[in-house]
């Protein structure tokens, strides 16, 4: 895929401008994941050349925190919430219904690029346990049947 | 729009806004925090939007969506205002007749009404819900009344007033004096006394000074932060203002997960606002005072949550902790005095200022004042996002807040404090819930995760589940926590799968104690005590997995098996069909079925498939 890297320097000279007492760094790295999807390896060079950083520094950020992906999603991205409340309400078992589903394992993308599967440490809507996200939105109180329904909807 | 230039000029505004507010008739306050949000609000706000229109009705009357009001398990939930009817479970259908009925002609709706579990009562009003009534809301108080999007809502409810007592009658000795009487205590967890926090940063002779608004809310299991930012940005806004001009700051930081977009959205359109009437930029409301606010959005990263990691991740670094002392106080933020506080601890502060040390003090217990937010979930009826005063019992909180333990089913332990936390058994239950007595008992107060577990609850699942969180997220920095913990977690994954040996509970405390005492910061020096409190009280559990090889909870998978009840068994075929592996062999109104042990994964499908209940788990392995 050829990705129009000018973005990028877009990306890196409005972060600098908008970032006060802030370093630029991680709003740089969020912004190119919402544009992409994910961190492409040419964007973080192209990144760190702009930020006057090595690319081994920006990958060490990279590669630290959660959000970061190095890798790019599925067409549908799942995430199932694995939080205290969604695991003692039976998330480990969505998990493991999603994983049969889709014949993939977390972390992985379907063979057609269809659906990605991750899961989160807590998205915060614990009263409505087990949680899945598809593609950003919330769906509460999950079962096992309800997923197939999800999956049938979006195949 | 004018600058508000004077105190004399919000004053003004907030008469404005409660005239405003005042001649409107009929409200409706429709909950949006992302609880509702699972459950579907967007759908209902959107249809009464549309209905509202369509009967020409916007003006005489005022939709509002508001923040998290707190009762999540039965949204989406709306009350009809100023007369009180409390609806939940509101589908899009619903609109209709509650506009209808309620709206125009005052009628209630009983199919919408909450019914109370224990007595099967329908309950018409808010206020006498049980979930409501045994509740103290203080920094919650309007999160139900007012648009967290609109800053003269938050004029209309005194916004600001506090803001101006700190300017302009207090002196900044005299802030923190207050604050310092009034008792409060860091809500993130930790209990340190904000005041004495407050008295460090301002004594540093050093320019800037920084305050940062922690609200990395990662402890899995709580969503208090995230639902005051999402409901009330400008209290925590005012909040941050009143402790900066204290400390003698005029930048600020909130440092808030990505992964809370409506809440990131929330204090972004606060901060904007603020700084369109005024109240952050230069010279705030005449004052000479200076203060603005940046956001910074976490990228997820638990380790972050502890202020030295945090602002490491504000400088552009891997969110790694560093020893202290020097304390962020004296050498934090680009190595300047840095002042970090929870949501919840500024939540409070506009609410001391105002209200006085004596007002807070009359609340709480006698080393923890006021009231303290939590979040009540896991396997009790009311879910939701509860405010109640120091000192009430935990009992209280689970059978008069929660209304008890779904299905007819027991409690056995509440787990508070998340990862850093312990699980406290059932006969503990009448202890009061404050800072010392939640040590005592080996948890902590934590930022306020409840989680309540009940029969079906393994507690070495449990503390398997923490473990296996702190082992991922530790920053990997000192090796007491990072290798430490993956010992750990390796002895429980060999407990829970059958591998367990004798000495492998002596081996779990004694690790434990040794990543206590020797790790560099709070992650690693807590990660331990799930482990350590439920082999405390729940010893006769682990002992179960590791000689008997049964979970009696039902629930490590390859200690216990399923057992097709042949009395029970109809022989309906619907088991069979939900079978993944074919592990399931029979004919529809022939014998009872058959389930074959070394085929099947425990994948509960047929269980929840069966309608005689005719499936049943049993602890332990099949011979």
């Amino acid at each position: 895929m050829e990705l129009e890297l000018e973005r990028v320097d877009e990306i890196v000279e409005k972060n600098k401008e908008e970032a006060q007492k802030k370093s630029p760094l991680i709003p740089v790295l969020q912004e190119i994941q919402n544009t992409y999807g994910w961190l492409p390896e040419e964007a973080m060079k192209r990144a760190a050349r702009k930020l006057g950083v090595s690319l081994a520094s920006l990958s060490g950020v990279a590669s630290f925190y959660n959000e970061f992906r190095l890798k790019p999603l599925g067409e549908n991205h799942i995430v199932v919430c694995t939080g205290t409340a969604c695991h003692v309400r039976g998330a480990p078992l969505l998990v493991a219904e999603l994983e049969r589903n889709l014949d993939i394992e977390v972390g992985q993308v379907t063979v057609d690029q269809k659906f990605s599967l991750e899961t989160a440490r807590c998205v915060g809507s614990c009263a409505v346990a087990p949680v899945i996200l598809v593609n950003g939105e919330f769906h509460g109180n999950m079962t096992k049947k309800k997923i197939s329904d999800l999956i049938n909807e979006l195949e | 729009m004018a600058k508000i230039a004077s105190p004399r000029d919000l004053t003004q505004y907030q008469k404005q806004a409660k005239a405003a507010r005042d001649k409107i008739e009929t409200f409706i306050t429709m909950c949006g925090g992302t609880g509702c949000e699972g459950s579907g609000c967007r759908e209902v706000i959107n249809e009464m939007d549309r209905k509202l229109a369509e009967k020409e009705l916007q003006e005489s009357i005022s939709l509002k969506v508001t923040g998290c009001q707190g009762f999540c398990e039965k949204g989406p939930l709306m009350v009809v205002r100023p007369a009180g009817n409390f609806y939940c479970n509101i589908q899009p259908d619903d609109v209709e007749e509650i506009i209808e009925k309620t709206v125009l002609k005052g009628e209630s709706i009983s199919r919408l009404e909450y019914q109370d579990p224990k007595t099967e009562e329908k309950i018409l009003k808010e206020e006498d819900i049980p979930f409501y009534q045994n509740q103290e809301r203080v920094v919650f108080k309007n999160n139900g009344f007012i648009s967290p999007t609109s800053i003269e809502d938050y004029f209309s409810v005194d916004g600001y007033s506090g803001l101006v007592e700190a300017l302009f009658n207090m002196s900044q000795e005299e802030i923190i004096e207050e604050v310092i009487n009034s008792g409060l205590r860091g809500r993130g967890g930790g209990g340190f006394p904000t005041g004495q926090k407050w008295r460090f940063t301002y004594q540093e002779d050093s320019d800037p000074k920084y305050v940062i608004c922690n609200s990395d809310e990662g402890d899995p299991g709580a969503y208090m932060d995230r639902s005051i930012l999402e409901g009330n940005p400008h209290l925590v806004l005012e909040g941050m203002m009143i402790g900066a001009y204290a400390i003698g700051s005029s930048q600020g930081f909130i440092y808030v997960r990505a992964e809370y977009p409506l809440a990131v959205k929330h204090i972004n359109i606060a901060i904007e606002q603020a700084r369109e009437w005024g109240l952050l930029g230069d010279d705030i409301l005449g004052s000479g005072f200076n203060f603005d606010v940046e956001i910074m959005e976490g990228a997820g990263a638990f380790i972050c949550g502890e202020e030295t990691a945090l602002m490491a991740s504000i400088e552009g670094k891997r969110g790694m902790p560093r020893p202290k002392p020097p304390f962020p106080a004296t050498s934090g933020l680009w190595g300047q005095p840095t002042n970090i506080n929870n949501v919840e601890t500024f939540g409070n502060v506009p609410l001391i200022i105002k209200n006085g040390a004596d007002w807070f003090n009359s609340i709480g217990t006698e080393n923890s004042k006021g009231s303290k937010i939590f979040s009540l979930v896991g396997k009790v009826n009311n879910t939701g996002l509860i405010e109640v005063p120091m000192g009430i019992t935990l009992r209280e909180i689970v059978f008069d807040v929660g209304g008890g333990i779904p299905g007819g089913k027991e409690v056995k332990a509440v787990q508070s404090g998340g990862p850093s936390g312990g699980c406290i058994p059932k006969d503990l239950l009448d202890i009061p819930v404050d800072f010392d007595r939640l040590s005592e008992v080996g948890s902590i107060m934590g930022s306020g995760g409840l989680v309540v577990m009940d029969e079906d609850t393994c507690m070495v699942d449990v503390a398997k589940f923490f473990l296996d969180f702190t082992q991922d997220e530790s920053c990997g920095e000192c090796p007491p926590c990072r290798i430490g913990t993956r010992r750990m977690l390796e002895i429980l994954n060999r407990i829970t799968s059958g591998e367990g040996k004798e000495g492998d509970i002596e081996l779990l405390k004694r690790l434990g104690e040794d990543i206590i005492d020797t790790s560099l910061c709070g992650l690693g020096q807590t990660a331990p005590n799930p482990v350590i409190s439920t082999i405390q009280y729940f010893k006769d559990e682990y002992e179960a997995h590791i000689y008997d090889k049964a979970c009696p909870a039902g629930v490590c998978q390859d200690l216990i098996y399923y057992n097709i009840i042949e009395e029970e068994c109809r022989a309906c075929d619907r088991c069979r069909r939900v079978c993944p592996v074919e592990a399931i062999e029979g004919e529809p109104g022939g014998d009872p079925y058959i389930l074959y042990d070394d085929i099947c994964i425990r994948c509960g499908n047929c269980i929840e498939e069966c309608p005689f209940s005719a499936i049943e788990i049993i602890p332990g392995q099949k011979e």
